[in-house]
C-alpha cells in the first residue's frame, strides 16, 4: 500500500517519547508536523529551506544526552545536501535525519526534485553516517523506527512516500518568537535569553 | 600554526573576549583573514566546528543557541549572500541571536575583483535587513566583540563584527 508523507509524518511523531526534540523543515513537512500533535519540542521550521539538519546537529551537539530527530524533504536535504558529510564527520550520536522523499518540492505545486534517480540513502551511506535506513511502507517504517532510537547514531533514515492529495494541513499559527521561547523552555529548562 | 598570524597577541585577545562574553559555540567556513582565530579555536576546549557553506553554519550555531549555547559563526564577506535567508527567515524571526564574526574581503576596493561588490556592499546589505555591524581598527576588536554580545543581549538578533585582512 502505497504510503503518502502525512501518513508517514505522523507515523514517527506518534512514536515519539517526550524527550525526543523535533526540528521540522519548511513547507508542507513543517505542517503535517504541526498537524500530528503539537508539543514544545517541536521547532517548527517554517522558513530557511535547507538548514534544518545542520540546525539539529548543533543542538545535538549542545545536548549530547538528548535525542534530536529532523525532519527533513527530499528538496531541501538536496538543498543543504554540504550538512551529510558534517553530520556524518563530526557524527553525533544522538541525531536521527529522517528525510521523508515524495520527489518532489510537494508545498510548492509538486515539481520533481532529482531524488527520483538519486538515492538519498546511498549519499548519506556514503558521507558516513553509522546506520543508513529505507522504507516504503508505514510497517517497515515503525519496525525501523523501534530499531534505530536504540542504535547509535548518526542514524539516516529514508522514508519513501508520495505526495499526498487534496488541501493542505494548516499552517503553523505560532509566532516565530513564540516558537523559540517554548522550545528553549522545553529543551533547555529555561528561556532565558542571550 | 598553518599560516602566518600577522598578530598572533591579537588574536588570543579576540579569543579571550569571547570567552570573557561566554560564547560556547563556534561554527563557520574557513577564510584567511580569520585563520589564526580559526585555528585558536580548534585546539582550544571551546572547538570550532566547520561546515560545508556559511548557511549551514548559520542553522549549526542556531541549533547550539536553542539548547543554551552563546553561538559565534566565523565567515568571509563571500558567504553572507548565502546566509541571507537563513538570517532573514530563521534568526530575523525567531530572534535567535549569533555573533558573525566577518572577514573583510575587498574592503575600500583593495582586493581582487571578486570581492569589489560584496566588499562595497557588505555591511550595507546586513544593516539593511536589521544586522547590525561593527567595522572596528585592530586594536578595538576585542572592545567590538564585547559590545556585539551587548546588542545581541538587547535585541536578541544576530551581530556581525567584520576584520580586515592583516589584523590577525
Amino acid at each position: 500500500m502505497v504510503l503518502t508523507t502525512r501518513q508517514a509524518i505522523f507515523a514517527v511523531a506518534r512514536q515519539l517519547t517526550n524527550h525526543e526534540r523535533v526540528v521540522s523543515t519548511t513547507g508542507y513537512i513543517c505542517r503535517d508536523t504541526h498537524a500530528a500533535g503539537d508539543r514544545p519540542e517541536n521547532f517548527y521550521m517554517i522558513g530557511s529551506m535547507g538548514i534544518a539538519s545542520s540546525t539539529a546537529m548543533g543542538i545535538a551537539l549542545a545536548q549530547p544526552g538528548e535525542t534530536v530527530v529532523v525532519f527533513d524533504g527530499d528538496g531541501a536535504a538536496l538543498m543543504g545536501l554540504g550538512a551529510l558529510p558534517a553530520i556524518a564527520s563530526v557524527a553525533p550520536e544522538n541525531l536521527i535525519h529522517v528525510v521523508f522523499d515524495n520527489e518532489a518540492y510537494a508545498s510548492t505545486g509538486r515539481q520533481p526534485t532529482y531524488s527520483s534517480s538519486v538515492d538519498l540513502a546511498a549519499l548519506a551511506q556514503a558521507a558516513g553516517y553509522r546506520v543508513v535506513r529505507k522504507v516504503d511502507t508505514e510497517a517497515a517504517l515503525l519496525s525501523a523506527w523501534q530499531e534505530i532510537r536504540k542504535q547509535r547514531g548518526p542514524v539516516f533514515l529514508l522514508v519513501k512516500c508520495v505526495p499526498d492529495e487534496g488541501a493542505p494541513m494548516e499552517r503553523v499559527g505560532l509566532e516565530p518568537e513564540a516558537i523559540t521561547a517554548r522550545f528553549m523552555e522545553a529543551i533547555h529548562g529555561t528561556n532565558e535569553r542571550f | 600554526m598553518t599560516k602566518t598570524s600577522a598578530n598572533p597577541g591579537l588574536s588570543q585577545d579576540c579569543l579571550d573576549a569571547l570567552r570573557a562574553q561566554r560564547f560556547n559555540f563556534f561554527s563557520g567556513v574557513a577564510d584567511s583573514t580569520l585563520a589564526s582565530l580559526i585555528e585558536l579555536l580548534s585546539n582550544d576546549p571551546l572547538g570550532y566546528v566547520p561546515a560545508a557553506r556559511e548557511d549551514l553554519a548559520i542553522g549549526m550555531a542556531s541549533g547550539a543557541h536553542l539548547a543554551g549555547r552563546r553561538a559565534c559563526v566565523l565567515m568571509q564577506n563571500s558567504g553572507i549572500g548565502y546566509c541571507l535567508n537563513a538570517l532573514t527567515s530563521l534568526n530575523m524571526i525567531y530572534k535567535i541571536p549569533l555573533l558573525l564574526i566577518v572577514g573583510y574581503r575587498g574592503y575600500e576596493g583593495k582586493d581582487a575583483p571578486e570581492h569589489w561588490v560584496m566588499g562595497k556592499h557588505c555591511t550595507a546589505l546586513l544593516e539593511e535587513i536589521g544586522v547590525k555591524t561593527l567595522v572596528p581598527e585592530a586594536a578595538d576588536l576585542p572592545r567590538a566583540i564585547e559590545q556585539a554580545a551587548g546588542w545581541m543581549s538587547g535585541s536578541q538578533l544576530p551581530v556581525a563584527v567584520f576584520v580586515r585582512p592583516g589584523m590577525l
